[in-house]
């Protein structure tokens, strides 16, 4: 028992050490990547990808989290005659919390699969070897494009998550029950700050750049064979759900502490 | 045990020297002690039974894979222990066919040839087209740029990847089971391109094989690895001659005579 606990423990350094070489390995390749047009170039056709892959599922999960929060918190607003503050509660939530999550999670479900997949049939099949024997680093040619993809695009689709979350939430208010729509715009102008929004924009960056990491990692390092690149896809994207949820809540609290400590508590009512 | 560098320095330059190279993959010992002296212009060809440690010999030369102990010499510079970026000037003089082609999927027939000349060279566009459509000309394909690897069969895979092998004139080229999974008259226009491509680019090469029609046909030198070690070292003439049953049961594709008595024993149990 001892020595299988001991395999464990070398097991899991030996991997954590793996992933940090696969990491500063990526950083060096991505200062040395961003400056050149070829980077660009190989990034382009894959913010086609991640975008056009994610960008339908976001918009329809945005939709419906905004219609059913608003349908939800309507009664109990209602009940305490805050109703037509209805959209500052949507907005906080989508802006700081739902938004990214939803993006991220989306993105982990439909792209880091994906990439996942990709990449490992490509180790599978020799493609990173044939890469590494003709001098071109994997790392630069497949994962510095991949990773700048999703980290810039994370934000983007986190924006249209927000937005359509939002429309919903209007919709419910405004055109279901009643809500005047001038109150409901104001009390989001009113509430919303640029402090919100950064913070939705810093964790979808952050879950952006741990979906490509995590995704791309897998696929490098998944065991031959079809059952090695599914079960790679597998654990590639529930490690980045546990990911994000896990860095949602530390960058949360970090960064609710860090408003507090600079400008005070913040009432929504 | 036959060392294949006894025979070093009574031929021409050494091209590449494996001395003393050991590698296990867990508890698996693959190699153990080898050294290898390869001459310039020569072919060898490497056998051995399935998973004797042929292939990870070859990825040892490459320096796909470090070797335990031991030293690796391309030349008289040692490369084990280089690290990626200190190889990248050294790997376009390698040429490497793997068994299953590795073209890459997301590129074209002539983007796949074309990408070690665009990513070794400054030539323009039309230059490294140039290029390519001589290499696919040299490999019997030319006229096929612009097709997917997918659309390829076994046989133009192969010619297709060894044309990329070739694009960057290497001075040693590498085969990993070129003939494996093709049929008899397209395994031999592999052997007869190995051929002259040696005639043509007076390349040394090492092929890795089960086929013993194409190791006779090919080989300038044979040596067959048992175990770890190499257990003969010769000429295709004298292989035929050798009475080490292990080398002859394997040249006569027979089963040996230990494994033949337990298939019976299981068979009558």
């Amino acid at each position: 028992m001892i020595s299988a606990l001991g395999g464990r423990t070398i097991a899991s350094v030996s991997a954590m050490g793996q992933l940090s070489l696969f990491v500063w390995q990526m950083l060096r390749w991505l200062v040395v990547g961003v400056p050149q047009w070829r980077t660009w170039r190989r990034t382009m056709p894959l913010f086609y990808e991640v975008g056009n892959r994610t960008l339908p599922v976001i918009l329809v999960t945005g939709t419906f989290v905004g219609l059913v929060l608003a349908v939800q918190s309507y009664d109990q607003l209602r009940a305490a005659g805050f109703e037509q503050r209805m959209g500052v509660l949507l907005s906080i939530t989508l802006v700081q919390e739902l938004g990214p999550v939803l993006a991220g999670v989306m993105l982990a479900g439909r792209v880091g699969g994906a990439l996942t997949a990709e990449l490992g049939t490509m180790r599978v099949t020799e493609q990173i070897a044939a890469l590494q024997v003709m001098g071109a680093d994997p790392i630069r040619q497949l994962v510095v494009p991949r990773f700048l993809a999703c980290l810039l695009l994370a934000p983007l689709l986190t924006f249209f998550c927000d937005v359509a979350g939002s429309l919903a939430g209007w919709f419910v208010a405004v055109r279901l029950k009643g809500i005047p729509s001038g109150p409901y715009w104001y009390y989001i102008r009113d509430a919303i700050e640029t402090w919100d929004v950064g913070v939705g924009f810093a964790k979808s960056l952050v879950f952006g750049a741990a979906i490509a990491i995590i995704a791309c990692y897998k696929g490098f390092t998944c065991r031959t064979g079809a059952e090695g690149v599914g079960q790679a896809c597998t654990e590639s994207f529930v490690i980045s759900f546990i990911v994000i949820l896990m860095t949602d809540f530390f960058l949360g609290t970090f960064l609710s502490g860090l408003y507090r400590g600079i400008y005070g508590f913040k009432s929504l009512v | 045990m036959v060392s294949a560098g006894s025979r070093a320095g009574s031929g021409n330059e050494a091209v590449v020297r494996l001395v003393d190279v050991h590698k296990r993959f867990d508890e698996l010992v693959v190699l153990s002690g080898v050294d290898l002296m390869l001459r310039a212009g020569e072919t060898t060809v490497v056998i051995g039974e399935s998973g004797s440690g042929k292939s990870v010999l070859l990825k040892h030369i490459v320096r796909l894979l470090r070797p335990d102990r031991g030293e690796v010499y391309f030349h008289d510079q040692r490369i084990d222990n280089l690290t990626e970026r200190a190889l990248v000037p050294i790997r376009p003089r390698f040429g490497f066919l793997f068994q299953l082609s590795a073209l890459f999927d997301s590129m074209t027939v002539g983007q796949n040839v074309g990408f070690p000349v665009a990513e070794h060279t400054r030539l323009s566009r039309k230059q490294v087209d140039e290029i390519v459509a001589r290499k696919l000309a040299m490999v019997g394909l030319d006229g096929i740029q612009s097709k997917w690897p997918a659309e390829l069969s076994g046989g133009q895979k192969k010619r297709v990847a060894l044309a990329r092998a070739i694009a960057l004139e290497p001075e040693l080229i590498l085969y990993d089971e070129p003939t494996t999974g093709l049929d008899p008259p397209r395994a031999d226009v592999i052997n007869e391109l190995i051929l002259k491509l040696k005639r043509e680019l007076s390349v040394t090469s090492v092929v890795v094989t089960h086929d013993m029609s194409s190791a006779l046909k090919v080989g300038d030198r044979i040596i067959m690895l048992y175990q770890g070690k190499f257990i003969f070292d010769g000429t295709p003439e004298s292989i035929m001659r050798c009475d080490n049953p292990l080398v002859r049961s394997f040249v006569e594709g027979r089963c040996s005579e230990e494994l033949l008595q337990a298939l019976h024993e299981k068979g009558e149990a």
